[in-house]
C-alpha cells in the first residue's frame, strides 16, 4: 500500500474542545436511604463520603442520558452534528446488549452514519474512551468524536442492601474532542491503562438477574496502593511532574479511596474532585461529570494540565493528563 | 535484625495516629481498634497497608479480620519477623 487511506490526515495529536454533564432531578439524600434500609447520614458520611446522589426515573435510560450530556457537549463544542465522525459511547449499565447505545445516541443527536461503538472497562471507561478518540484522531480515521460516559448503576443495584445502594447513582457526561492546530501540543497526553483480571471476582455483576456484588475492603486495598503509581506513569507519559497539575480527577469510587490515592500522588496543589459528595459512584460518568463541573464552576483555567484517573471491575484502570479546554 | 516490641508499638501508635487520627500515645496493647479506638473497617486496611511499608510485614485481609487489639497486631508482626 502506498497511502494510508485514511479518511483524515494524521495529526499530531488531539484535545477536548468541549465538556457537558447530566444528572437525573431525582436527589436522594442519605436519610432518604436510611428510612428504607439500616444505615444513617453519618455512617454513610464516614465510609464513604456521600451526602447525596442523583437517581434516574425508572423510565429514564442509560441511552436518554447519554444523549442529554452528548447534546450539551457538542453544543459546547460550536460543532455541528455532522462534524462528528465517531462516537463512543463508555458504559457497563445498559438495560439491553444490543442495539447499542452509540449509535441510538448519535442518530438521535443527528449525526449522521458516524462509527459507533459501547466500550466496557467499567468505572474506567471514560479514560479508556478518551485514548481511543485520541488514537483515531491522531490516526487519521476520525476527525471528532464524541467521547460519553453514561450509567444507570442503580438499575444493577440491590435497593436493599446497604454496602452498596449507599454509593452508586447515575448520570452521564461527554467530551467533544478534535485534532490541535498545526504546531499545538497534545491536550490528550498518552495513556497509562492496564488490567487485573485475576481480581475479576471482586466486583461483578453475574447475570441479568444478579445484582452488584464487591469486596469492599479488597478493592479498598488494591485501589489505596495500586493506583498512585498508574497515576504517575500517566504524567510522566505526557511529560508533567505532578507538582505542575492544576487538578486531579480521579473516579470518584469512594471519597476515602480517592483522599487516599491524592495523598500518595504527591501534588499538594492540585484541586481534588470530590463529586461524589453529592454525585454518588456513577461509574463511567463520574470522571467528565466531576471535570465539567469544575471547569463549569471556573475551578480551573483554559490550558492548565488535569490529571484523569479511571479505575474499576475489571479489573480495570486506565490514567491520561488532559488539557482544559 | 528483628524489631523489639516496644518498637513495633511505637511504629503502630505512629500509623494508627497518621491513618486515623489517634494519638499515638493512646495506642496501647490492651485497646480494642473498634471498641477502644473507634477505627473502622477500611481503616483497618490502611493501617495494614501502611504496616507492611513500616515493619515489612504483609497483612492479608483474611488474618486482619482476627487482630481485635493492638497486642494482636504487635504479635503478629513479631511473628512474622521471626519467619521472615
Amino acid at each position: 500500500m502506498t497511502s494510508s487511506g485514511s479518511p483524515f490526515p494524521p495529526t499530531a495529536g488531539a484535545r477536548i474542545l468541549s465538556l457537558g454533564g447530566y444528572q437525573p432531578g431525582n436527589v436522594v439524600t442519605n436519610d432518604d436511604l436510611a428510612a428504607r434500609v439500616d444505615t444513617s447520614d453519618e455512617w454513610i458520611r464516614s465510609r464513604v463520603g456521600v451526602v447525596s446522589r442523583r437517581f434516574a426515573g425508572p423510565e429514564e435510560t442509560v441511552t436518554d442520558m447519554a444523549f442529554e450530556a452528548g447534546a450539551k457537549a457538542l453544543a459546547g463544542s460550536g460543532l455541528s452534528p455532522g462534524d462528528i465522525d465517531l462516537v463512543i459511547v463508555a458504559t457497563c449499565s445498559t438495560e439491553a446488549s444490543i442495539p447499542n447505545v452509540s449509535a441510538v445516541v448519535a442518530h438521535r443527536l443527528g449525526i449522521m452514519a458516524p462509527g459507533a461503538y459501547d466500550l466496557n472497562a467499567a468505572c474506567a471507561g471514560f479514560c479508556y474512551a478518551m485514548a481511543n478518540a485520541s488514537d483515531a484522531i491522531r490516526a487519521g480515521t476520525a476527525r471528532h468524536v464524541l467521547v460519553i460516559g453514561s450509567e444507570k448503576m442503580t438499575a444493577w443495584v440491590d435497593p436493599t442492601d446497604r454496602s452498596t445502594c449507599i454509593i452508586f447513582a447515575d448520570g452521564a457526561g461527554a467530551a467533544v474532542v478534535g485534532p490541535v492546530a498545526d504546531g499545538e501540543p497534545p491536550g490528550i497526553g498518552p495513556v497509562a491503562w492496564g488490567s487485573a483480571g485475576d481480581m475479576a471476582e471482586k466486583i461483578t455483576i453475574a447475570d441479568r438477574d444478579s445484582f452488584l456484588q464487591q469486596e469492599g475492603q479488597a478493592v479498598f486495598r488494591w485501589a489505596t496502593t495500586a493506583l498512585h503509581p498508574v497515576a504517575l506513569k500517566a504524567c510522566e507519559r505526557a511529560g508533567v511532574a505532578p507538582g505542575e497539575l492544576a487538578a486531579f480527577v480521579p473516579h470518584q469510587a469512594n471519597l476515602r479511596i480517592i483522599e487516599a490515592i491524592a495523598r500518595k500522588l504527591g501534588a499538594p496543589q492540585a484541586l481534588l474532585a470530590t463529586d461524589i459528595i453529592h454525585s454518588g459512584n456513577t461509574s463511567s460518568a463520574s470522571i467528565p461529570l466531576a471535570l465539567s463541573a469544575m471547569i463549569e464552576r471556573g475551578e480551573v483555567g483554559s490550558g492548565s494540565p488535569v490529571l484523569l484517573l479511571g479505575f474499576g471491575a475489571g479489573i480495570s484502570y486506565a490514567a491520561q493528563v488532559i488539557t482544559v479546554p | 535484625m528483628a524489631m523489639t516490641e516496644q518498637e513495633i508499638l511505637a511504629g503502630l501508635g505512629e500509623i494508627v495516629d497518621e491513618v486515623a487520627g489517634v494519638p499515638a500515645d493512646q495506642v496501647t496493647p490492651d485497646k480494642s481498634f473498634v471498641d477502644d479506638l473507634d477505627i473502622d473497617s477500611l481503616s483497618m486496611v490502611e493501617i495494614a497497608v501502611a504496616a507492611q511499608d513500616k515493619f515489612g510485614v504483609e497483612i492479608p485481609d483474611d488474618q486482619l479480620k482476627n487482630l481485635k487489639t493492638v497486642q494482636d497486631v504487635v504479635t503478629y508482626v513479631q511473628n512474622a519477623e521471626v519467619t521472615a
